[in-house]
């Protein structure tokens, strides 16, 4: 704490000094003062080293290229498209009345499904990340075990399916059952010839919302993750895009193909 | 690492939904009203962006959800702009960016098992000293509040008074925090406080 002084320096305006905000002609007066306070001096000197290692540690990132998700232009592009696309399908819906079809609907969740979906997805790397690697015990019921989807199912809260991803080279290896942010989760795991895994984590979702299919990819593991019919589904396995779009496109058609048959 | 839509949407068509048709409706009739569209705060946003980031990355630590962060923090103004009545844009960014992060951080107290993806130093951070007394380490020892002014002020240079106003706080409240965050980090880095276990893996399960 600061003695009182002749000069009466207040704490405050130490700060004031360190972050150049002291008024000019207090400077000198300041200075005097740290010369007659050794303390307070080497207090200053801290919070400077302070400043400087801050500098050091981040100012490397001004400098960083920016990606189109940093380009004002793109973002505004984008955002414009999926409003014009709502505001033409509004119009001609109002036109031709509510039983006109409409699509374009949700491009404009700018932000919404997508916070969750992130968050959702995130957790299915990490729990993809985490049982992946596990070599004895990868999963808690075998594929060939006939309760498994209708246990999954029953805890989830829907009914469940485990798609056929035979013609993208996998086999079901079976599933288990994961505590996640929407309540229980279950995770199903798939296997290729070559050893390489892919999970799909499904859940239900947190709203009605649907969304388009969503990308991420997180040190060499990617997701492909999608609200749809109250179920949050996530695609997880090695970062190569074009193939888990394949297979998560696999995985909707298989659910698809299901609510059509059950005449939904 | 970035998130993007695919070109390819799983369905083509689906029924109208209330909600979206009122809104549709309104920004049809908004897209005559507005235009052309206001431009101030994408002119405005674009040079700010490196600061934002580099803020971002010192107040979350991990890389990724700094970006996010940023991301969201963009879109939100983006989607706003009507809502900044000109006065200083980049106060109003950093105002912006610090709420979506409280908000952020709510959410991780109530979803705790989504805090998972916390990377302490990023392999590419090419600065990272690998010390015990890394000022990043001594950062995440501060409470958020304190961590938000010592950054503002410090980092990104602003004046006590626009920290003051991108944290909705009086300027003594500003002082007292940047006051109590340089002491904590002082004894830090002077080795007077123990290097804490890193709290960003608390919410992991065991």
């Amino acid at each position: 704490m600061i003695r009182p002084g002749p000069r009466d320096i207040t704490e405050e305006e130490l700060h004031a000094y360190v972050d150049e905000q002291l008024p000019y002609d207090r400077v000198c007066e300041v200075q005097e003062y740290l010369a007659a306070h050794p303390d307070d001096a080497s207090r200053v000197a801290a919070w400077r080293l302070q400043v400087t290692k801050l500098h050091e540690r981040y100012d490397h990132v001004l400098h960083e290229p920016l990606t189109d998700r940093f380009c004002v232009d793109t973002i505004v592009a984008g955002s414009n498209a999926a409003w014009k696309k709502i505001a033409a399908a509004a119009i001609v819906a109002f036109a031709i009345g509510a039983g006109a079809g409409w699509f374009g609907r949700d491009v404009s969740e700018l932000g919404r499904d997508t916070d969750a979906a992130r968050a959702l997805a995130s957790a299915a790397i990490e729990a993809h990340r985490m049982y992946v690697a596990e070599v004895r015990h990868p999963i808690e019921v075998r594929a060939d075990e006939a309760h498994l989807v209708p246990w999954l199912s029953k805890r989830v809260g829907q009914q469940l399916k485990a798609p056929d991803l035979g013609a993208e080279g996998l086999k079901l290896m079976g599933g288990r059952l994961l505590p996640g942010p929407n309540g229980p989760t279950a995770l199903f795991m798939y296997q290729n010839a070559g050893g390489e895994r892919v999970t799909l984590t499904t859940a239900r979702s947190p709203g009605e919302g649907e969304t388009s299919f969503q990308w991420r990819a997180e040190d060499k593991i990617g997701a492909v993750a999608w609200f749809e019919r109250g179920l949050a589904f996530v695609v997880a396995g090695p970062a190569e895009q074009a193939k888990l779009d394949r297979v998560a496109r696999r995985v909707y058609e298989a659910y698809e193909i299901a609510d059509n048959a059950a005449g939904k | 690492m970035a998130w993007g839509y695919l070109a390819i949407k799983p369905k083509e068509y689906s029924g109208v939904s209330p909600r979206s048709f009122v809104r549709g409706i309104e920004m049809a009739i908004l897209s005559f009203a507005l235009e052309p569209p206001m431009t101030a705060v994408r002119r405005g946003l674009q040079p700010l962006i490196p600061a934002l980031r580099r803020f971002a990355r010192a107040l979350v630590r991990n890389s990724e959800g700094a970006d996010d962060l940023v991301q969201d923090t963009i879109v939100r103004a983006l989607r706003g702009e009507h809502l900044f009545h000109g006065g200083d844009l980049r106060t109003w960014l950093f105002t912006i960016l610090l709420n979506l992060d409280r908000n952020r951080r709510r959410g991780l107290a109530r979803k705790p098992f989504l805090a998972v993806i916390e990377d302490v130093d990023p392999p590419g951070d090419p600065v990272a000293d690998g010390s015990a007394r890394d000022i990043a380490r001594g950062l995440a020892l501060l409470p958020p509040e304190q961590r938000e002014v010592l950054l503002l002020v410090t980092l990104e240079g602003m004046s006590y008074r626009e920290a003051a106003d991108a944290q909705g706080v009086p300027i003594g409240t500003v002082m007292s925090r940047l006051s109590r965050a340089r002491t904590t980090l002082r004894e830090y880095l002077d080795g007077e406080l123990p290097p804490l276990r890193d709290v960003s893996n608390m919410g992991k399960r065991p």
